[in-house]
C-alpha cells in the first residue's frame, strides 16, 4: 500500500490531472477550472444589501462546480490525512541549498513551511494578501492554472497562452525578488 | 444528487492527486520557479499532453454526448489579450509568494490547514474585490 502514502512521480500525477479535462466533458460537457467556484461562493454569500452584477447570477446552475471542489477537499483529506506521507518532500540538492540560505532550517519538512503558515498576525496577514491576489488576478485572467495552463492550452486557445505567459512572469518575478526580500 | 456524483468522485481524485503530486507544497513552487528540478515543470506539460490529445480523440468521436446527453462542445475563451496577461500577472505575483493556486488551496484546506483557509479567505476577498471593480478595469 506505499502508493497510497508515497508521493506520486510526475509522469503519474500530470496524466491524471490532465485526464479531467476529458472527464468533465464527458460527465456533463463541463470546462474543467476551478477558480470559477471563488465567484460562486461570493455569489451565494453576497448580502442583498450590496449588490454587484458581477456576483448576481443564478449560481445554483453551477452546483456541480462547487460539489468539485467539495470532493477536491475531500481528496486533500485523504491523500494528506489519511493516507499522509511520513517522508518529507524530496526536493532537489539546489532547492534545498537556495531553502537554507533562505533561513529555512528543515526544508520540504512538511508540506507548506512552518515559518510562514504557523498562526501568528504577521502570518495570517501575509496569507491573506497573498490570497487577494491570487482571487483578483484568477478573476481578472477568467481562469487559473487550471483553466487556462491545462484547459486553455489542451483546447488550443490563444487567450489562455497570454494569461499563462502573464502567470508565469508574475511568479517568476515574485519567487526570485518578492520571496528573497521578504525573508530577509 | 446522484448525478452530482460523478463530479464529487472526479473532485475527490484530483484533490488525491495535487496533494500526492505535492502541487500544493510552497517548497516545490519555489524550486518550480527557480528551475531546480523538473518535477513541477513534467506535471504541467503532461497534464497539457493528455489533455490536448484526448480533446483531439473526443472531436473525432462519432457519438459527442455526455453522460446527460448534453453534446460535448468546448466552449471559446473571449477574445482579448489585456485582461488575460493583468490578471496573470497578478495571479502569479499571489502564486510566487505564497505557493498555492486555487485547486491546491482546496485541497490543502482539506488537509486541515489553518492558513490554507487564511489564503482562501484571502482569495474570496480578492475575488469580491475585482467585481466590485471590474468596470474600471482594463479589459
Amino acid at each position: 500500500m506505499d502508493w497510497l502514502t508515497h508521493p506520486w512521480p510526475w509522469y503519474v500525477a500530470g496524466p491524471l490531472i490532465g485526464l479531467m479535462v476529458p472527464m468533465m466533458l464527458f460527465i456533463g460537457n463541463r470546462s474543467f477550472g476551478i477558480s470559477n467556484n471563488l465567484r460562486h461562493l461570493c455569489a451565494i454569500t453576497q448580502p442583498p444589501t450590496v449588490d454587484i452584477d458581477f456576483f448576481r447570477y443564478n449560481w445554483k446552475e453551477h452546483t456541480w462546480s462547487l460539489v468539485f471542489v467539495i470532493g477536491t477537499g475531500l481528496g486533500g483529506y485523504l491523500a494528506g490525512v489519511v493516507f499522509a506521507n511520513p517522508l518529507p518532500v524530496e526536493l532537489s540538492q539546489a532547492a534545498q541549498e537556495m531553502l537554507t540560505s533562505w533561513g529555512f532550517t528543515q526544508p520540504g519538512h512538511n508540506l507548506v513551511p512552518e515559518e510562514l503558515f504557523h498562526t501568528s498576525v504577521h502570518n495570517f496577514t501575509f496569507l491573506f494578501a497573498c490570497g487577494v491576489l491570487v482571487g483578483f488576478g484568477t478573476r481578472y485572467a477568467g481562469g487559473c492554472t487550471s483553466g487556462h495552463a491545462i484547459t486553455g492550452l489542451s483546447t488550443l486557445q490563444l487567450p489562455s497562452l497570454y494569461a499563462v505567459l502573464g502567470i508565469f512572469s508574475g511568479g517568476l518575478f515574485a519567487s526570485w525578488f518578492l520571496v528573497p526580500w521578504m525573508l530577509q | 444528487m446522484t448525478r452530482y456524483l460523478p463530479y464529487l468522485l472526479v473532485g475527490v481524485l484530483f484533490g488525491f492527486v495535487l496533494i500526492k503530486a505535492e502541487t500544493a507544497s510552497w517548497y516545490r513552487i519555489q524550486e518550480m520557479f527557480h528551475f531546480q528540478s523538473f518535477h513541477m515543470f513534467g506535471i504541467l506539460i503532461s497534464a497539457i499532453i493528455t489533455g490536448l490529445i484526448s480533446v483531439q480523440i473526443v472531436k473525432r468521436m462519432n457519438k459527442q454526448t455526455a453522460l446527460d446527453g448534453q453534446a460535448i462542445d468546448i466552449p471559446e475563451k473571449a477574445p482579448g489579450r489585456k485582461s488575460y496577461i493583468f490578471g496573470g500577472l497578478i495571479f502569479g505575483f499571489g502564486w510566487g509568494l505564497i505557493g498555492l493556486c486555487p485547486g491546491p488551496i482546496f485541497a490543502l484546506v482539506g488537509t486541515g490547514s489553518l492558513g490554507a483557509v487564511v489564503v482562501l479567505a484571502g482569495a474570496l476577498h480578492g475575488t469580491w474585490l475585482y467585481g466590485a471593480l471590474k468596470q474600471h478595469m482594463p479589459h
